[in-house]
């Protein structure tokens, strides 16, 4: 049978693929952004098993909110992308260093 | 049955989202995202989490990640440079995920979070409805938080539109500050003349 055990598992080995996919993708915007949203995948799918072997529906109501702050985070993040790409002309991580000293 | 259920969609969880970071195209990492959140959905069905999972489908994918694609295939990126430091931090990224993983799948398998201590509950019945549930709470206890999630929704789409609305500078427009403000005199001026007779 089904035990917490494994959706935690599956959650975990989630977050960590994003942290990878962070380190190794530093320079690509785009990816480092959607390497975000598989983090906050992996959470939501820790917040539900719990709320599934807690018997407890708060869990799910706090997947809700993370899907509406992730939706928003992401489109504020994309249209800052689109404004930087049309001054920029570029979406690497190392080209943006207008403010350095 | 349930558990090879788990465990075709979770293997199809990890190879995608795997995929997701190792391919050169940044349009098919996209979509392996997406085929990502498609696999978990059907794992959250099996947490009778059911307006979640449709939810992810819905929302998440539909409209996040439809952005996502407009957003990548509109940038005319130069794959070559951005994939410039992939192979020097491959070791380092596949060494610090391995850590963290390792150190939380010790966590998850001792005691604390075994069958013992989460049982595993029954199913509902048939006429069971998750969606009602969640609005039975979302509603009332959750009122206050459900509105600021609106408020966020709504700052969401007028930082959006704030940020990358361009005007073109030759066409004309009204200002509608202005042109609520209008009052009767600025438009019309009642002057008073003599009566006068026709030449």
């Amino acid at each position: 049978m089904i035990s917490l055990t494994h959706f935690l598992i599956l959650g975990a080995v989630l977050f960590s693929i994003s942290i990878a996919g962070i380190i190794i993708n530093r320079k690509n915007v785009i990816l480092l952004l959607m390497c975000v949203e598989l983090m906050l995948l992996a959470v939501n799918m820790n917040f539900v098993a719990f709320s599934y072997f807690l018997g407890n529906a708060v869990g799910q109501v706090f997947v809700f909110f993370i899907l509406t702050v992730a939706a928003a985070e992401a489109a504020i993040g994309l249209a800052i992308l689109v404004v930087l790409f049309r001054n920029k002309r570029t979406i690497n991580v190392e080209d943006l260093d207008a403010l350095k000293g | 049955m349930e558990l090879i259920i788990f465990y075709v969609f979770s293997a199809l969880v990890v190879l995608s989202s795997l995929m997701m970071i190792t391919v050169r195209n940044p349009v098919m990492a996209a979509f392996y995202l997406v085929l990502t959140f498609f696999a978990v959905a059907p794992i959250w069905l099996l947490l009778e989490a059911e307006f979640l999972a449709v939810t992810l489908v819905l929302v998440y994918v539909g409209a996040v990640m439809v952005l996502f694609l407009f957003v990548v295939m509109m940038l005319d990126i130069n794959i070559a440079t951005l994939r410039k430091g992939f192979v020097k931090m491959l070791p380092i990224g596949i060494a610090a995920a391995l850590t963290m993983l390792v150190s939380m799948i010790m966590v998850f398998k001792s005691e604390f979070f075994s069958v013992a201590k989460y049982a595993i509950p029954e199913r509902h019945d048939a006429d069971y409805s998750n969606t009602a549930e969640l609005g039975k709470i979302l509603y009332t206890e959750y009122l206050l938080h459900f509105e600021v999630a609106a408020v966020i929704l709504l700052v969401a789409i007028i930082a959006a539109i704030s940020l990358t609305h361009r005007r073109r500078a030759n066409t004309k427009h009204q200002n509608i500050d202005k042109q609520v403000r209008v009052k009767s005199t600025d438009r019309l001026k009642v002057i008073k003349m003599e009566a006068q007779e026709r030449k």
